[in-house]
């Protein structure tokens, strides 16, 4: 694939989606002790019992870094201006996300020509977990 | 209820050195692919000194230095009533192996929906390199749910 230019790419345009294989107990203990969130409601059963909620469940910053592959593999970081996220439910054991993203908005932000990327992560399910919005500067 | 006192309040600086072995960690455990996160030699070929810290990975720094816990505990938010509500990053310019990242933030808001039944505490941060350049700002959203 060409990096994408301003003048290549279209509203409508979709960043190619990346899926990922279900949530499991290891990921959630990689990504606690690799992001510092040692918040044992993404870690430990038995205190996840204790709270009234049946089981651990993913670090929200994990859907986000997620979404971050998408956008990086799709341009280089250096380009990213924003990246700005609303977590909207909960993402359980079990759910295989795919990170989406559509190009919605071509426009100049600072004396560059930027393109503006909706971001969505769904399980599958087809329930959104995420969604986001990312300014990305192209040449 | 949270007290709005704590609007305005200024959490401890964070400290955060760039390191190589956790950028490399943090790349695992998202299925990172991409070389320029995990080999110097690709890194450097994409222009970078070193392996860049990727688009979420300063949100580690208030979390290492304890600084979150504080907040928590200032606040009276308990980890089970926690949830992260929205999060964002406007980016200056990259942090790589070798830099050492301080973040500053302050309680830019708190308020409530739905009778109290959920709140919101706004926190907005600033990270600047060793040479005290903007390189992010992060703006945080946490949600008390009762």
């Amino acid at each position: 694939m060409t990096a994408p230019t301003f003048d290549t790419v279209a509203v409508g345009d979709e960043l190619p989606p990346l899926e990922f294989p279900p949530v499991n107990r290891t990921l959630l203990a990689l990504f606690g002790g690799a992001s510092g969130d040692h918040n044992p409601i993404h870690l430990d059963i038995d205190f996840a019992r204790r709270a009234g909620i049946p089981d651990v469940f993913a670090q929200g910053m994990l859907g986000m870094a997620w979404a971050g592959r998408l956008l990086t593999r799709w341009v280089p970081q250096a380009r990213l201006r924003r990246f700005d996220v609303r977590f909207q439910g909960i993402t359980h054991l079990g759910n295989g996300m795919r990170c989406t993203g559509r190009v919605v908005e071509k426009i100049e932000s600072d004396g560059e020509r930027c393109v503006r990327i909706e971001l969505q992560n769904t399980n599958q399910y087809g329930q959104s977990k995420i969604l986001g919005d990312a300014l990305i500067a192209l040449p | 209820m949270i007290d709005k006192k704590w609007i305005g309040h200024e959490l401890p600086p964070a400290v955060l050195p760039i390191e190589r072995t956790r950028l490399q960690f943090f790349a695992k455990a998202i299925g990172e692919t991409d070389p320029v996160y995990t080999d110097v030699a690709a890194a450097r070929e994409a222009g970078y000194p070193d392996l860049p810290a990727p688009p979420t990975f300063l949100f580690a720094a208030e979390l290492d230095s304890g600084a979150i816990d504080l907040l928590l505990e200032r606040l009276e938010i308990p980890l089970p009533k926690l949830l992260h509500g929205e999060q964002g990053f406007s980016y200056h310019r990259p942090a790589c192996v070798g830099d050492t990242v301080t973040v500053r933030s302050v309680i830019q808001d708190i308020y409530d929906k739905r009778n109290g039944a959920l709140e919101f505490v706004v926190k907005s941060s600033s990270a600047t390199n060793q040479r005290g350049e903007l390189v992010a700002e992060l703006r945080t959203v946490i949600v008390c749910r009762h």
